[in-house]
């Protein structure tokens, strides 16, 4: 993404971003306060790492784990998260046999309450194009190779459902507990383009 | 409509391109746009299936070219005079003309309210059409070209495919996104195999998942 250099020239679409914003303000129509709380919702307190703590629980837990496959908005809302574009949710489980995927080639559908706003590359015409035609290539492309014998279900949110991958837990980490557990689950993990973190890969990021 | 949004199965757009550390926002009026969009929506003078097909509904070059809010913004200008809330002067000059119907922005207690609550297009109610299928049939995607909108992907159109899950009765988007009613029924989760879709070259070790709708789909021969 380019422009947001200091001394960049401005973004040709900001002013009129400014005049809608004052001509709403100044009908009444929107309430700035209730703008800044938008932006700083999304910002700053809903993101992955809500989504991390549904999977560490998952992966402490054997009966949540149980309650999310099943009814995933239920077990979601148990830990406080729930609402705008995460009203209806679709937990799906990576296992050694079948890796998940997770796509909206139409637009950008993607779970908010558990992994906030998406990322732009998920936004992008060269994701949302081949994550269903050659996921294994595009899994290549994030670094992650998996075994020609495992099976890919690929999920297109084109509907209102909303799909939050459960990645398998990583080796090597018995007895840890879920908040420990929590750092090792990324946003990728949970979009399915990359495996959750192992300890020594923890220990390695800065 | 067969849009330039309808990207699945495209060729030539090159590398996917992560970003580290991606912040939120890039810029100051994206965050402005995306809270714009919010705040404005929340008046429920559209509908998500409105906006979604207002902002699809562009010339390719144009949705390809711009930036996920730019697209966002371009239709909230677009949605804001088609709906009302502003008339076409006061975008134009940027000035407040005065009128008596304009609707009181909500407060940020009431939007964290909504926005926890959530705004679901299940529709499970009595205004419900029976479900057609059930998981285990084979299905075929009906073939359909129209301008409106449709969240049926071009690369299904015409395959066969076998219900997995019905996840219940949701709004119509077809409809909804025209004002031409709710018309809730059932959507399901298909599953195709990699090869169906994608010919002998596809992944024989690919399941591809589409949520679709009752109106999408045909019994299988």
């Amino acid at each position: 993404m380019a422009g947001s250099h200091h001394g960049a020239p401005p973004h040709p679409l900001a002013a009129r971003v400014q005049a809608l914003e004052k001509l709403l303000v100044e009908k009444g129509v929107v309430d700035p306060a209730t703008l800044d709380m938008l932006i700083d919702t999304y910002e700053t307190k809903v993101g992955p790492r809500n989504g991390a703590k549904v999977v560490a629980r998952a992966w402490t837990d054997p009966a949540y784990r149980a309650r999310l496959l099943e009814d995933a908005t239920a077990a979601i809302a148990e830990l406080g998260y729930s609402g705008r574009q995460g009203e209806d949710m679709v937990v799906v489980e990576n296992t050694p046999e079948v890796h998940n995927l997770v796509v909206c080639t139409l637009c950008s559908c993607y779970p908010w309450p558990v992994l906030g706003l998406p990322p732009v590359w998920y936004k992008s015409a060269p994701y949302r194009s081949r994550a269903v035609m050659d996921p294994r290539g595009v899994l290549a492309e994030f670094g992650l190779d998996l075994a020609p014998e495992v099976e890919i279900r690929l999920w297109d949110s084109t509907a209102e459902l909303r799909y939050l991958v459960l990645p398998e837990r990583p080796a090597g980490t018995e007895g840890m507990a879920a908040e420990d557990l929590e750092a090792l689950v990324t946003r990728d993990s949970m979009i399915g383009v990359a495996r959750a973190l192992s300890p020594a890969d923890r220990q390695a990021s800065p | 409509m067969n849009g330039g949004h309808d990207l699945g199965g495209m060729h030539g757009l090159g590398p996917i391109a992560p970003e580290a550390e991606e912040p939120v926002f890039h810029e100051a009026w994206e965050r402005r746009a995306f809270a714009l969009t919010l705040a404005a929506g929340f008046h429920g003078r559209w509908t998500l299936d409105r906006a979604r097909h207002v902002r699809e509904n562009r010339h390719p070059v144009d949705y390809l070219s711009s930036s996920y809010y730019e697209i966002w913004f371009k239709a909230l200008e677009a949605l804001a005079v088609e709906s009302g809330l502003v008339t076409p002067a006061e975008l134009e000059t940027g000035r407040a003309a005065p009128g008596p119907d304009a609707p009181r922005g909500h407060d940020p207690a009431t939007v964290a309210a909504m926005l926890k609550r959530g705004f679901t297009a299940r529709a499970d109610g009595p205004e419900a059409a029976p479900p057609r299928f059930r998981a285990g049939d084979a299905v075929l995607v009906r073939e359909t070209a129209t301008p409106g909108h449709t969240r049926a992907p071009r690369y299904c159109r015409g395959k066969r495919g076998v219900v997995l899950v019905d996840h219940g009765a949701f709004v119509f988007p077809d409809t909804n996104a025209h004002g031409l009613g709710r018309k809730p029924q059932h959507v399901y989760s298909v599953g195709f195999d990699g090869t169906t879709l994608w010919g002998a070259g596809g992944d024989p070790r690919l399941s591809v998942r589409i949520d679709l709708w009752d109106d999408y789909l045909d019994p299988a021969p």
